[in-house]
């Protein structure tokens, strides 16, 4: 059946009760509506995260794209409906939880570390900025040459935003031993010469540097020139630092 | 298929060629159905839908974008199909029009045959349609690739609404059967997986026939999870070897749904 304007009847043609019912429902509704309660916004908690296999069975064999999807609501969690939470009043366990489960539903996306150190790891809680690095490293550990860029992320926030040396080197050093050279760019993988010089351990740098100029394992031959200048800046640098000890 | 015996050119032509006139008046009910403006306008909010959701990702946008379009399309292609080859087909028994045609020298299996071919192509116009908006998202090889094996789902899943509705003659319970089929399918490998876990391993009796069961019914069912998956798109990892399998199932399971289809077709009295 098909309408047209020609084909339909005019209005008079509808019994004068059918309109008053529709008129008086209308109103009805209105009414209604106007009596009901103004909602009211209630921020609610971060649900604990399903079991992966209730996941992987809700992807209906796509978990790329529910991944993606996943990853959006939970970025979204702090802004609900006329309220918004601060990250760091989410519970991270849970926080975790959930990225953990989005990166079990797709290896390859880098989005979830990516939010983890760069999003709920630059809050100021340092107890939950270190939670959610300890996370970017345990899975940068099972993939280092796809997940390096978190955990580069990761030693700048330890660094910067934490102060703590200690954490910093121990996530560089992962990133230099980890990864392989063709895959993770020179200036990550020599994050812990910096690092090490940050903490004024200018020997252990020199000798981190030379042994990687020795180790043969760097072939390209700007990288080599650039070890080889930064060698000889902390030979002149331990030079000044003996010197200054001496007239000390 | 809005079919009248008056009609001396139709007459004749069914009469030459039976597939192509039916497969050609199979088509163009979808375009007078208005059935590619709504998928027009359909695409059109999609489009809007991924561009705001571009919006909400901080990085990998371009990839989120990818993998739901690639999600909201396939479902969009896979549902509209499969309603509209279901209602197509009821209207045409509700018309007679299958009377009317099976009165001339074409046999059951010409009109299948027929029938399926045109839904064939609305199927390809279909996944053409849905495969531009993907071109916004991801490498055209993938899209390719990707269109080319969405068409082989819903090719399989064309000859699924035939053989339901052959089956049992209703459209809410052919529809409602083949999404199930279509969901359980897409599931089975994961339906699989849990079934096997370590967390479940027991040696009672009822786990061992449950285990056999769902390995029984992954026996009969396509491998559609391995169709048009989403990773092509994101990671730009399909390949020509990736379809190799997906033609060779195609190939299987639409011959194995249009004999049954067929059985059940040729027993019916109209």
């Amino acid at each position: 059946m098909k309408f047209h304007r020609g084909n339909e009847r005019p209005i008079s043609d509808v019994p004068p009760v059918i309109v008053l019912v529709l008129l008086l429902a209308f109103t009805a509704q209105t009414a209604w509506h106007y009596t009901r309660p103004e909602p009211v916004a209630s921020a609610s908690e971060l649900p604990a995260p399903p079991p992966f296999d209730f996941m992987r069975l809700a992807s209906l064999g796509d978990p790329v794209a529910l991944s993606g999807i996943t990853m959006l609501w939970l970025q979204s969690f702090d802004n609900q409906p006329g309220i918004s939470i601060p990250f760091n009043q989410l519970d991270y366990t849970r926080l975790i939880g959930w990225l953990d489960l989005i990166l079990k539903l797709n290896g390859k996306m880098m989005y979830p570390l990516l939010a983890a150190s760069r999003l709920y790891g630059e809050v100021p809680d340092d107890a939950k900025k270190r939670q959610m690095l300890e996370f970017v490293y345990r899975k940068f550990l099972d993939d280092p040459d796809r997940r390096w860029p978190a955990l580069a992320h990761a030693v700048f926030v330890a660094k910067h935003r934490l102060k703590d040396l200690p954490l910093a080197l121990r996530y560089a050093s992962a990133l230099s031993e980890k990864t392989t050279p063709s895959a993770v760019p020179f200036w990550a993988r020599q994050m812990d010469i910096y690092v090490l010089e940050d903490m004024g351990e200018l020997e252990s740098a020199k000798v981190l540097v030379g042994g990687l100029l020795e180790s043969g394992t760097i072939k390209d031959p700007q990288e080599l020139e650039f070890l080889q200048q930064r060698l000889e800046t902390l030979e002149k640098q331990l030079e000044e630092k003996r010197q200054s000890e001496k007239s000390n | 298929m809005h079919y009248t015996p008056n009609e001396p050119d139709l007459n004749s032509s069914v009469m030459k060629s039976p597939i192509l006139t039916i497969a050609k008046y199979t088509f163009f009910e979808a375009l007078k159905n208005r059935l590619f403006a709504i998928m027009i306008i359909s695409l059109i909010c999609v489009f809007g839908l991924i561009e705001f959701v571009g919006e909400l990702a901080i990085t990998e946008s371009g990839q989120i974008q990818a993998g739901i379009t690639a999600l909201v399309v396939r479902l969009f292609a896979v549902f509209i199909t499969c309603l509209f080859v279901i209602t197509s087909m009821v209207r045409e028994f509700n018309d007679k029009t299958l009377d009317v045609l099976l009165s001339f020298p074409v046999s059951r299996q010409t009109y299948y045959y027929a029938k399926l071919l045109g839904f064939l192509l609305l199927a390809v116009f279909i996944v053409v349609l849905v495969s531009l908006l993907l071109l916004f998202y991801a490498d055209p090889i993938q899209v390719m690739f990707w269109s080319l094996s969405l068409l082989c789902e819903l090719l399989i899943l064309i000859s699924l609404c035939l053989l339901f509705l052959f089956t049992f003659g209703s459209i809410t319970t052919a529809f409602t059967t083949v999404i199930a089929f279509y969901l359980l399918t897409r599931s089975m490998d994961s339906i699989r997986l849990i079934s096997e876990s370590p967390l479940l391993e027991t040696t009672s009796f009822a786990q061992a026939f449950i285990d056999f069961l769902v390995d029984a019914i992954a026996f009969v069912l396509p491998g559609l999870n391995q169709f048009a998956r989403t990773e092509w798109l994101v990671y730009e990892t399909g390949s020509v070897s990736d379809l190799y399998p997906v033609l060779v199932q195609t190939a299987i399971y639409t011959v194995l749904v249009s004999a049954a289809a067929l059985f059940d077709f040729y027993r019916k009295n109209f």
